[in-house]
C-alpha cells in the first residue's frame, strides 16, 4: 500500500495517515532534543571510557616511573608517549583517568540506586498512603534535609575510613531526599487516577496497585531524579576525595588527582585542568540528559 | 498566622532534635572515644582514666542528654585538638564564615535577579539563552575546581588577590565568587519563572493597557509579586551555603567555621565536630523557618488565612 500524499520530507517508514504510537512520537521528540542527544553522546563516550579502560591503554594508573615524572600533555609540548603526561609520580595521567571514569561513575550509579531506593520507597508509600504515613514521611524528609550533606559525609568517612563501600553508602543514605519529595506528589497525583480507584474496587493486592499501577506511572519522574542524583553524586564524591576523606589514594579518582594536582598548581596547572575539565563534561551530560529525558517523557514540558 | 508560625515552630524544634540525635548517635557508633583520646597503645588503666573524666561508658542516651543539657545553656564541651571552650572556638570562626555567606548571596541576588527578569522579558532572546546556559553550566562546575581555577588565574597568573587566608577584604573575593555563583542558577530560574508567570497574568495587562510605562510595569507591578518565592529561597541557599562553606574554605584557607569543620574532622576532634553538624543544622533549620514566615508575611493570602 502506497501512500501516494507523504511528502517527501517524512520519513517512508511511518505513514502519514497513521497517527505516532506514544512510544514513537517520544523516541522522535528525544532523537530532535539537541541536550538531550549530547548527554546522551557524552555519557556514553564515558562510560565506553570505563567499560574499556584496559584496551584504551597500555600502562598500569597505579605504576610509578620516577624517570617519567610530570611530563606535560602533547598539546603542551610533550611526546606522544604520555599523550595527556603523567603526574607528580610519574603515573600516566590518562591512565588514571580513563580508570578514574571508572569510579566515578560506579560511586554515581551506585549511590543513585541505594538513595533511589530509599527515596522512592518513602516518596510512593507518603503519597499513596497520606495521612499519618505522609506526616512521617515528611518529617524525615524534613530532617534529612537539615543534615549537613558535607559535614556529615566527611565525619562518617573520616571516622568509618575511605573505602570505596563506605562513600557509597553515606552517599545513598543522605541523598533520598529528592527522589522522595518528587515521588511523594507524582504519586499522590496517579493515586486520583481512576485506573488505580478500579484496582481498588476490583480488590488487587497493595503490592500489585504499588508495583503495577503506581510504580510505572511514576518512573519518569523517578528516572529524572535518578540521573540528577546521579550527578550529584559524583560532584561529592569528587570533593570529598579532594578534602582528603574520600576515596583514598592511590586509587585514581578525578576529585583525588585534582588534590594531589593542587600542589603543583603553580607549574603545572594542566594537572588540575584535565580532570577538572573530565568532571566537568560528565556532570554537564548527566544533568543535560536528564533534562532532556523530562522534557521527553513530561507532557507539560514538551515546549 | 500567629498559629502557623507556632506549628512551624514546633516542627522546627522536632527537627532540630532529631537531627542533634542522629548526628550524635553516628559519631557514637564510629568507635569507642576513650580509646581515641588515650592512643593505640594505651593500658585499660588509662582508658579508665580516660572514661572517668568524660563518662564515655555511660549509656549512650545518659551521655546525649548531658550534651544536649549543656548544649542548650551554650555549652558545646572542650575541643580535645585545640583544647579550648568549643563554644567560644566556633563563635569566633562563625563570624567569618557568615560574613562569607552574607557577601555571596548578596551577589548571587545581584547577579540572578536581574538576570532572571530581563530574561523572562525577552524570552529565547540571546540574554535568556545565555542565563540558562549559565545554570546549567554552572551546576556542573565542582566549586572545589573552579576556586582552584580561580587560584591560577586571580592570583598566580595575574597577581590581582590573594589565595589564601582573611586578612583582608581582598581575601574574601575569590570566595564569596565561588560560592555565591554556586547560588546563583537556583534563584535565577526562580525568578525567571515567577517573572514569566505574573507577566502573564490579567492585572499586568490591565497595567499595560493603561499605557503605564513597560519599567514602571516590570518593577513596581510584576517583580514585586514574583519576588516572594525568590526571598524564601534566598534564605534557605543561606542554609544550603554553610555547607558549600566547608569546601569553599578549605580551597582558599580562609578560617571561618566550614574550614574548621574540616580541620575538625581531619583531626578526629569529635566534640568540635558534634558541636559543628548541631549549629550547622540549626541555622539551616533557623533560615529554612525564617524563609517560610517571612513568605506568610509577604504574601496576603498567607497572611489571612
Amino acid at each position: 500500500m502506497t501512500d501516494t500524499t507523504t511528502p517527501t520530507d517524512q520519513p517512508l517508514q511511518a505513514p502519514r495517515n497513521k497517527p505516532l504510537t506514544p512510544g514513537q512520537a517520544m523516541r522522535r521528540r528525544a532523537l530532535r532534543h539537541k541536550g538531550l542527544m549530547f548527554g546522551a553522546v557524552v555519557m556514553l563516550i564515558v562510560l565506553c571510557v570505563a567499560i574499556f579502560a584496559p584496551l584504551l591503554t597500555q600502562y598500569d594508573p597505579y605504576q610509578q616511573s620516577l624517570l617519567a615524572r610530570m611530563k606535560p600533555p602533547v598539546f603542551l609540548g610533550g611526546t606522544s608517549e604520555h599523550w595527556l603526561g603523567t603526574d607528580g609520580l610519574g603515573r600516566d595521567f590518562w591512565a588514571r583517568l580513563a580508570y578514574g571514569a571508572r569510579i566515578s561513575l560506579m560511586i554515581g550509579i551506585l549511590a543513585a540506586v541505594i538513595s533511589g531506593i530509599i527515596g522512592s520507597t518513602l516518596g510512593i508509600l507518603a503519597g499513596y498512603f497520606g495521612g499519618k504515613v505522609d506526616m512521617v514521611v515528611t518529617f524525615l524528609i524534613n530532617v534529612r534535609l537539615a543534615m549537613p550533606v558535607v559535614l556529615v559525609a566527611l565525619a562518617v568517612v573520616a571516622l568509618f575510613g575511605g573505602s570505596l563501600v563506605v562513600v557509597v553508602s553515606v552517599l545513598g543514605l543522605l541523598l533520598w531526599d529528592r527522589f522522595a519529595v518528587v515521588l511523594r506528589s507524582a504519586t499522590m497525583q496517579v493515586r486520583e487516577q481512576e485506573y488505580v480507584a478500579a484496582a481498588e474496587v476490583l480488590g488487587a493486592s497493595l503490592p500489585r496497585i504499588l508495583f503495577k499501577d503506581i510504580l510505572p506511572n511514576v518512573m519518569n519522574h523517578l528516572i529524572v531524579i535518578f540521573t540528577l542524583e546521579m550527578a550529584h553524586a559524583i560532584i561529592l564524591e569528587a570533593a570529598l576525595s579532594f578534602l582528603g576523606l574520600g576515596v583514598q589514594p592511590p586509587t585514581p579518582s578525578w576529585g583525588l588527582m585534582i588534590s594531589e594536582g593542587k600542589d603543583m598548581l603553580l607549574f603545572e596547572p594542566w594537572l588540575i585542568t584535565i580532570p577538572g575539565v573530565a568532571l566537568f563534561f560528565l556532570v554537564l551530560a548527566i544533568n543535560m540528559l536528564g533534562d532532556g529525558l523530562r522534557d521527553v517523557t513530561a507532557p507539560e514540558g514538551r515546549n | 498566622m500567629a498559629v502557623y508560625i507556632l506549628k512551624r515552630f514546633g516542627l522546627a524544634l522536632l527537627v532540630a532534635l532529631t537531627v542533634s540525635f542522629i548526628s550524635f548517635s553516628l559519631l557514637f557508633m564510629a568507635g569507642d572515644p576513650a580509646v581515641a583520646i588515650a592512643g593505640e597503645n594505651a593500658t585499660s588503666e588509662d582508658i579508665a582514666l580516660v572514661n572517668a573524666r568524660y563518662g564515655f561508658d555511660r549509656p549512650m542516651i545518659v551521655q546525649y542528654g548531658d550534651w544536649l543539657g549543656s548544649a542548650v545553656t551554650g555549652d558545646l564541651g572542650r575541643s580535645w585538638y585545640f583544647d579550648m571552650s568549643v563554644t567560644e572556638l566556633i563563635a569566633d570562626r562563625l563570624t567569618v564564615t557568615m560574613k562569607l555567606g552574607l557577601f555571596a548571596i548578596t551577589l548571587a541576588l545581584a547577579v540572578a535577579i536581574p538576570l532572571g527578569v530581563a530574561a523572562a522579558a525577552n524570552p529565547n532572546s540571546i540574554i535568556d539563552r545565555f542565563a540558562l546556559f549559565l545554570s546549567v553550566v554552572g551546576q556542573a562546575i565542582p566549586s572545589f575546581w573552579f576556586g582552584l581555577i580561580l587560584i591560577v588565574i586571580f592570583s598566580i597568573k595575574m597577581r590581582l588577590l590573594p589565595a589564601s587566608g582573611n586578612e583582608t577584604w581582598q581575601h574574601f573575593v575569590l570566595p564569596t565568587v565561588v560560592l555565591g555563583y554556586y547560588a546563583t542558577p537556583a534563584i535565577m530560574r526562580l525568578t525567571r519563572a515567577g517573572m514569566m508567570e505574573v507577566l502573564s497574568s490579567d492585572y499586568i495587562r490591565t497595567a499595560r493597557a493603561k499605557g503605564l510605562r513597560t519599567r514602571k510595569v516590570m518593577f513596581k507591578h510584576a517583580l514585586r509579586n514574583a519576588i516572594i518565592p525568590v526571598v524564601s529561597l534566598a534564605a534557605v541557599q543561606m542554609g544550603f551555603m554553610l555547607g558549600g562553606s566547608i569546601v569553599v574554605e578549605t580551597v582558599f584557607a580562609l578560617h571561618g567555621a566550614g574550614y574548621l569543620a574540616w580541620e575538625s574532622i581531619a583531626r578526629n576532634d569529635l566534640p568540635t565536630m558534634q558541636a559543628l553538624i548541631l549549629i550547622f543544622s540549626t541555622f539551616y533549620i533557623l533560615f529554612t523557618f525564617l524563609a517560610d514566615v517571612l513568605n506568610a508575611w509577604l504574601d496576603p493570602r498567607l497572611r489571612v488565612g
